[in-house]
């Protein structure tokens, strides 16, 4: 994907702002965007709003309230893969020569507690077969039974991002936790415990596309959806057969953007990947191809993913402290690595960092990987 | 938990479940072109898309592969907590595994389970019979 830059990027912190709307986050994070692309609303030829909760129309309103309409605007729901299915679409409408700049957000506001999806038929809901953070326990459950992980290595997963989230102002949590506190918060479904799971919540994001100008490139990025059979996918099917040669929709996506950006997983200085629980992370990383299924133990031991390490992986402090507003997610991944790109990430910046990967997945079930070379 | 007096009650879906005085019967599909069993039954072959599938009532026993609990209700579920909920793989072959709920204490993965029916409040709040495997 050639010629397609990140002029600027925006962002309204993730958390709970009570009084504040979903459109008033997303005109904070594309009037930020836009100021550090040195450009006026009007002079995007497209804009492509990223949200799962938003309602009817939710791109347009953020725009409206802009004095910014009368231009297309697509808004696109993929999960927690929707900034990412946004930001292809944008991408491929510069690289495919429809447009020359292009306006990319998402926003989102939560509703407390466990996430309700209209994915789900009512009598699902009704016989207890809907709750996403079972699913999660239960894939977490088959990494500990098929490798040598532990509980242990999912806590050491949420110490370690929580640790990034206190170099991070625009995280909800940015505070230090140890692995006994992850091991003795509450027990939400054996083996995730309360810190070992994202909260969803609220914010925004926003990125400036344009053929020409300064910025990182998006060298690559593919959205995929699941292969039919695998009964652990995001999908969360009823039913399911062996699934040992079944390729995930990360993989799927992961292998589309590397070749398109001509790179592999060895070349990538910096990573934000889907932490929805700490399980998700460390499939994520045998999904992107970073180590071999199993070889997460041998990272978490070297501390090669934090922050000072070989290749550090949720700089940010990743969704376990940022929570996830589901639509804006992607694009505050994106956020995050093309400050560490650029070399303005404070405290939390990775040394020398020139090639990241992004990565979200979700219901769907949709994969998101990008790839972003400074 | 089940009794037989409860076979008037309705399933929570026709579509995925029987309840007649065999107790309950998870309906699945068959493709033989495909050769495998599905569930819920789908007008295609869920894994190969193949349009020969046929009804096949799936075995009421099985084998334990993962489970976990559910502590806090979700949205929509006006059922007890906690809760069981995990995957069978079924008997026979080709492996075909199954989500549900799941009952008994000491639950152990590799553990042989059997089928039952188990009355939860239905989407209208009327009670209604869903699945549940238990040793």
């Amino acid at each position: 994907m050639n010629g397609v830059r990140i002029t600027g990027v925006g962002l309204h912190p993730f958390g709970r702002f009570d009084g504040v709307t979903g459109t008033a986050m997303g005109v904070v994070a594309v009037r930020d965007a836009l100021a550090e692309a040195g450009i006026g609303v009007r002079d995007v030829q497209a804009a492509f709003c990223g949200t799962a909760y938003g309602g009817v129309a939710a791109g347009h309103r953020v725009l409206g309230a802009l004095a910014g309409t009368g231009i297309p605007i697509y808004d696109v729901e993929a999960g927690c893969a929707s900034g990412g299915a946004a930001l292809e679409l944008a991408a491929a409408s510069i690289a495919s020569g429809q447009h020359d700049r292009v306006l990319v957000f998402g926003i989102e506001k939560m509703p407390k507690g466990v996430i309700r999806s209209s994915f789900f038929a009512p009598w699902q809901e009704s016989a207890g077969l809907s709750p996403a953070p079972a699913f999660f326990a239960l894939r977490a459950q088959r990494l500990l039974k098929e490798t040598d992980l532990t509980v242990e290595h999912l806590a050491q997963v949420v110490v370690k991002n929580r640790g990034h989230g206190v170099a991070n102002p625009d995280a909800m949590f940015q505070k230090a936790v140890s692995v006994d506190q992850v091991l003795a918060s509450r027990m939400i479904c054996p083996p995730l415990t309360l810190f070992m799971l994202c909260s969803p919540n609220e914010g925004a994001a926003a990125v400036v596309l344009a053929r020409d100008g300064a910025g990182p490139t998006v060298a690559g990025i593919s959205l995929r959806s699941h292969l039919p059979g695998n009964v652990l996918g995001e999908d969360s099917p009823l039913g399911g057969i062996d699934d040992a040669a079944i390729t995930p929709p990360t993989a799927l996506a992961a292998q589309d953007a590397y070749a398109q950006a001509g790179l592999g997983p060895e070349d990538i200085d910096v990573v934000e990947c889907q932490d929805t629980d700490a399980g998700r992370e460390l499939l994520a990383w045998a999904e992107l191809g970073l180590c071999p299924s199993g070889g997460q133990a041998a990272i978490l031991a070297e501390g090669a993913a934090l922050v000072g390490g070989r290749r550090p992986i949720n700089p940010s402090g990743g969704l376990l402290s940022k929570g996830e507003p589901l639509g804006a997610s992607a694009l505050g991944q994106v956020v995050e690595l093309v400050r560490q790109l650029r070399g303005t990430a404070g405290a939390r910046q990775v040394s020398g960092a020139k090639i990241a990967l992004a990565h979200v997945i979700g219901r769907g079930a949709n994969a998101c990987v990008t790839v972003l070379v400074a | 938990m089940w009794n037989s007096s409860q076979v008037s009650l309705p399933p929570i879906d026709p579509s995925v479940l029987r309840v007649d005085d065999d107790g309950v019967t998870l309906l699945g599909g068959w493709s033989e072109t495909s050769r495998f069993r599905h569930f819920p039954r789908s007008p295609v072959c869920p894994f190969t898309g193949a349009d020969d599938v046929v009804p096949l009532d799936l075995p009421r026993s099985g084998t334990l592969w993962l489970h976990t609990q559910v502590n806090l209700a979700p949205p929509g579920y006006a059922g007890p907590v906690p809760y069981q909920l995990g995957i069978v793989e079924l008997e026979g072959g080709p492996l075909l595994r199954v989500v549900s709920r799941l009952a008994g204490d000491s639950l152990a993965m590799g553990m042989p389970m059997q089928l039952d029916g188990e009355v939860v409040p239905g989407p209208d709040e009327e009670p209604t019979v869903t699945w549940v495997f238990h040793p």
